[in-house]
């Protein structure tokens, strides 16, 4: 059985611990520990809901633990994409096919097949779109090219990364536990009462505004006219717009799937987006990054040349075999097929949305994204995460692990087996019915 | 020779001559900090100078310009603190326009500082350079047959039993009891112990302590994000880039001194042939962090383990962190050490970063992984893995399944035989190359133990040399100086191609160097 860990000090330079019932006794560097490191607090939010689940799992082995925590894909990738990612894999195996190092910024079919199929009639050039190994790294990528001395806003409540990206680049200062925020960051809080959608005209200017839209995690997909305030208000106070999109294939309605429909959006904007939720990729790693030409610096200097030289100097590009992936699901039968494994997991969303309302609790999201954000008045979230992981043994996410303004709500995701959703659904209704 | 810079529109000064053949030499400048320095730009098709705001205003203050030849200075903003720049005297560059953004006032620009670290950055990261001289090239000799043993790109494919592993798992993504979504961060459990096992079995490191990644130059940057702006580093002169600029990038380091073709704040420890390729430790100063790449790209020289020995004590006496780069192991053929692992106490000062890149030819597949003991801990006594932990789940999100499931293939016993083929392979190239030119009468350095041979060109500017060489034997190398200022002297030859080519690349060599 694993001891925890104890640190003492033994003389000023050298420290012990214990493990496995072992001590260690061990010389420290004399390289001070990054204080941006220091400054986050706990883990990051997804591995500790894993951590929960295998704990969880240990009490009760013949339990049967649904995860609709950590919004991972279950379903198998269609056929017609995974041949293609093999046939590229046994290519590598011959002299014609075989490939070394790709362009950083990714295969140029890729790129040109992103705008013009994702894209489309927005005028998106391939020489705007950096291939990644998913948004997580390009957010972080981001965060280096901006430096440490831009300020952020963010939603509230929002997806975890672009705060703890931002706090251990330096931009923030320290963790308030009053509030549950770090300073110098602007937090938009998100609620009912303002759809969704922060209230511009009372959040201060800040270099870099982080929108996700659809959200994460609250569902919501803002409307154009949310949109078109968002950019008039970056344009105005001459911020940069990050715009998550990853769940863009999610939206049933007309809300835009691109922040570049908005005009005036190619020079206050970036877009990450990802095949991880759109393609199931979460384990094979393929994303892009569009930085218009037009986006500037204050000083006039093209934001994209900077991105351009991060990605050749600390990124050696998507996976050549993710990146054929990639290819095969933008052709005419690959986007047919992925595009119905989303709409399972759509059908999922509206499932457990329908659940949750059933039994008289106020439901967000669920229509445009595979979140369900649920509310819990005068609830802890994670007083009810527990609650319910400990009487239906389902995962969820505890709204305040993504933020102060998440408290009261648990997030469902709506990835898994249909037959495990609707168990889950069962479940829910006789607890809290 | 300076290359693709781009200027801001701030501090730029331009001096402007007008023939009366009615030609027009522009120069730009930027002016930063006392210097006024003068740079070489790329010529950008399209842009007119004559519309440039700044020009207009210039032109209507001064006298007609109409006679033989009129020349004038002009800037947008002068540092008053020196007042009297002197122009430097070699500026009989021909200075296009700069790829500066739109001049149109309408073109909205955010508020948004540039990154000053970004700033200090001179030119692009080396191997695009090299690869765009390369393209410009091509176009220049259609008919040129290029050979490429410049940038370290493996050429030979990858063996079957690795491939297969890897379509193996994509296929299996599409079936329900084989599809696999998030993988844990720090990589799959198998791999992992089988990184431990395979690499570093007797040295008593765990699969805990093996970081799984899509490569070390991801690798090198995810370290630089943990230890954050406020450390010192000292590389080797010469060293891999990524180190420097990674460095550069952070906020670690001062900004560029083009004399010494430097930057402030790093410490270079020269390694030339008179001192064997290792530095001499008496002359270096104490940093916190010490990147080490043994064998040594470019250098191609291993250590050896008296002088790693020596190191790991250098780095306990001060306290520093090691970062050693061991992403050609297997190239080694003698006893040299393989891990510093292999050396006592360095899991208490050392991290190590390796890659399947030159291993398995998976320099497009991305895998890579990096050892953090559970030994190596902050002043404070904070474990550095923990942090490494909480960098590697919040900044990435684990390398490629697919290519996981590949170097798990690399890993088993008819892969590694299979690995250590090609890479015999690829030191059969080093030895014909090595070859080629010592006959030639060349000092020739590395070879033996790493993919990369070492050429010196004593007296010579190795981008002329560079540049000769391609231009005469249509052959791709890399100069000495892009991989720092003890470099300049010095082609490195890399031995990653086709059987073919390599022995065409020596013939012509011969021709050219009789």
């Amino acid at each position: 059985m694993l001891l925890p860990s104890i640190l003492y000090f033994i003389r000023p330079s050298s420290v012990g611990f214990v493990e496995n019932g072992l001590v260690h006794l061990c010389v420290c560097t004399r390289v001070t520990r990054n204080l941006n490191m220091e400054k986050l607090r706990n883990g990051y939010l997804f591995p500790e809901i894993a951590m929960r689940e295998l704990e969880h799992m240990k009490k009760y082995p013949t339990a049967k633990v649904i995860s609709l925590g950590i919004g991972d894909t279950t379903e198998p990738i269609p056929d017609v994409v995974t041949s293609s990612m093999a046939n590229h894999a046994r290519r590598l195996s011959t002299v014609e096919g075989y490939r070394g190092y790709g362009a950083e910024q990714g295969n140029k079919a890729l790129r040109k097949a992103i705008a013009e199929t994702l894209y489309g009639d927005l005028p998106i050039k391939d020489t705007e779109i950096f291939v990644s190994d998913g948004s997580q790294c390009d957010i972080s990528r981001l965060q280096l090219l901006l430096g440490s001395n831009v300020t952020i806003a963010v939603q509230d409540p929002t997806f975890p990364a672009y705060i703890d990206s931002s706090v251990i680049i330096g931009q923030t200062g320290d963790f308030q536990d009053e509030t549950g925020k770090y300073q110098n960051i602007e937090y938009m809080p998100c609620r009912p009462q303002n759809n969704f959608f922060p209230d511009l005209t009372t959040t201060a200017t800040t270099d870099v505004i982080f929108i996700c839209s659809p959200n994460n995690p609250t569902g919501h997909a803002a409307s154009r006219k949310q949109l078109e305030q968002l950019v008039e208000f970056a344009r105005a106070n001459g911020s940069i717009i990050i715009f998550d999109s990853a769940y863009a294939a999610y939206v049933t309605d007309d809300s835009p799937r691109s922040i570049f429909e908005i005009p005036g959006a190619r020079e206050v904007a970036i877009e990450i987006s990802s095949f991880s939720k759109f393609a199931g990729f979460t384990g094979v790693r393929l994303g892009w990054t569009v930085v218009p030409d037009e986006l500037l610096f204050s000083n006039g200097f093209p934001v994209i040349k900077d991105f351009n030289r991060i990605v050749c100097t600390c990124f050696n590009g998507a996976s050549s075999v993710a990146q054929a992936g990639g290819l095969a699901c933008l052709s005419s039968d690959g986007l047919m097929a992925v595009q119905s494994v989303v709409d399972y997991y759509k059908e999922n969303a509206k499932i457990l949305g329908d659940t949750f309302t059933s039994l008289g609790l106020d439901v967000y999201g669920g229509i445009n994204a595979p979140y369900a954000w649920v509310h819990f008045p005068g609830m802890k979230s994670w007083d009810v995460f527990t609650e319910l992981l400990e009487k239906t043994h389902i995962i969820t996410v505890p709204g305040c692990g993504f933020g102060p303004g998440g408290e009261e709500h648990i997030r469902v995701s709506a990835f898994g087996h249909r037959e495990c959703i609707l168990e889950a659904s069962r479940r829910l209704k006789s607890l809290l019915s | 020779m300076p290359s693709d810079v781009a200027l801001s529109r701030e501090n730029l000064g331009f001096q402007i001559t007008i023939f009366e053949n009615g030609g027009v030499v522009i120069k730009l400048f930027q002016l930063s900090e006392n210097t006024l320095e003068a740079l070489t730009l790329r010529i950008e098709t399209g842009v007119s100078v004559s519309a440039s705001k700044n020009m207009y205003s210039l032109m209507s203050s001064s006298p007609s310009i109409s006679s033989s030849s009129s020349s004038f200075l002009g800037q947008t903003h002068f540092d008053s603190r020196n007042p009297n720049a002197r122009l430097p005297t070699k500026d009989s560059w021909i200075c296009k326009c700069v790829a500066t953004p739109p001049t149109e006032t309408t073109a909205h620009t955010t508020k948004v500082s540039r990154n000053a670290n970004m700033a200090k950055l001179q030119a692009g990261y080396l191997f695009p350079e090299i690869a765009r001289r390369r393209s410009a090239h091509m176009l220049k000799y259609p008919d040129g047959q290029v050979i490429s043993l410049g940038i370290g790109d493996t050429t030979e494919p990858i063996p079957e039993v690795i491939t297969f592993g890897m379509a193996k798992k994509a296929h299996a993504l599409s079936t329900l009891e084989g599809y696999s979504g998030y993988g844990a961060e720090q990589g799959e459990k198998q791999l992992r112990a089988a990184i431990a096992s395979t690499y570093y079995g007797d040295l008593s490191l765990e699969e805990s302590d093996i970081f799984v990644s899509d490569g070390a130059k991801s690798d090198i940057s995810r370290l630089q994000v943990m230890f954050g702006s406020n450390v010192t580093m000292a590389v080797q002169d010469p060293s891999y880039p990524a180190y420097v600029d990674s460095s550069v990038i952070l906020g670690q380091t001062g900004q560029f001194q083009k004399d010494v073709e430097k930057y402030r704040k790093i410490e270079y420890m020269k390694c030339n042939p008179e001192n064997g390729f290792f530095p001499d430790l008496s002359t270096v100063s104490r940093t916190d962090i010490i990147f080490f790449c043994s064998p040594n790209n470019p250098t191609g020289n291993a250590a050896t383990r008296e002088q790693l020995t020596r190191l790991v004590q250098f780095a306990k006496d001060n306290g520093s962190i090691l970062v050693y780069d061991s992403a050609y192991a297997m190239y080694i053929s003698d006893d040299s050490p393989r891990s510093i692992f292999e050396i006592p106490g360095a899991k208490e000062v050392a991290i190590e970063v390796s890659s399947f890149s030159k291993y398995a030819g998976f320099t497009g597949v991305r895998l890579g992984w990096t050892v953090v003991p559970k030994e190596l801990l902050y002043s404070d006594g904070f474990p550095v893995a923990k942090d490494f932990n909480r960098i590697v789940c919040t900044t990435f999100n684990g390398a490629s399944n697919i290519s996981q499931a590949g170097g798990l293939a690399c890993l088993s016993p008819e892969g590694l035989e299979a690995m250590h083929k090609v890479v015999s392979f690829y030191k059969e190239n080093t030895n014909i190359i090595m070859e080629t030119f010592i006959s030639l009468g060349f000092s020739v350095y590395g070879g033996k133990n790493s993919p990369y041979v070492w050429v010196h060109f004593p007296g010579q500017s190795s981008w002329d040399v560079f540049s000769e060489i391609l231009e005469k034997t249509h052959v791709v190398t890399t100069p000495g100086s892009g991989f720092g200022p003890a470099g300049d002297g010095f082609i490195r030859v890399c031995a990653f191609g086709h059987r073919g080519n390599v022995l065409e690349a020596c013939k012509r060599f011969k021709q050219l160097y009789k």
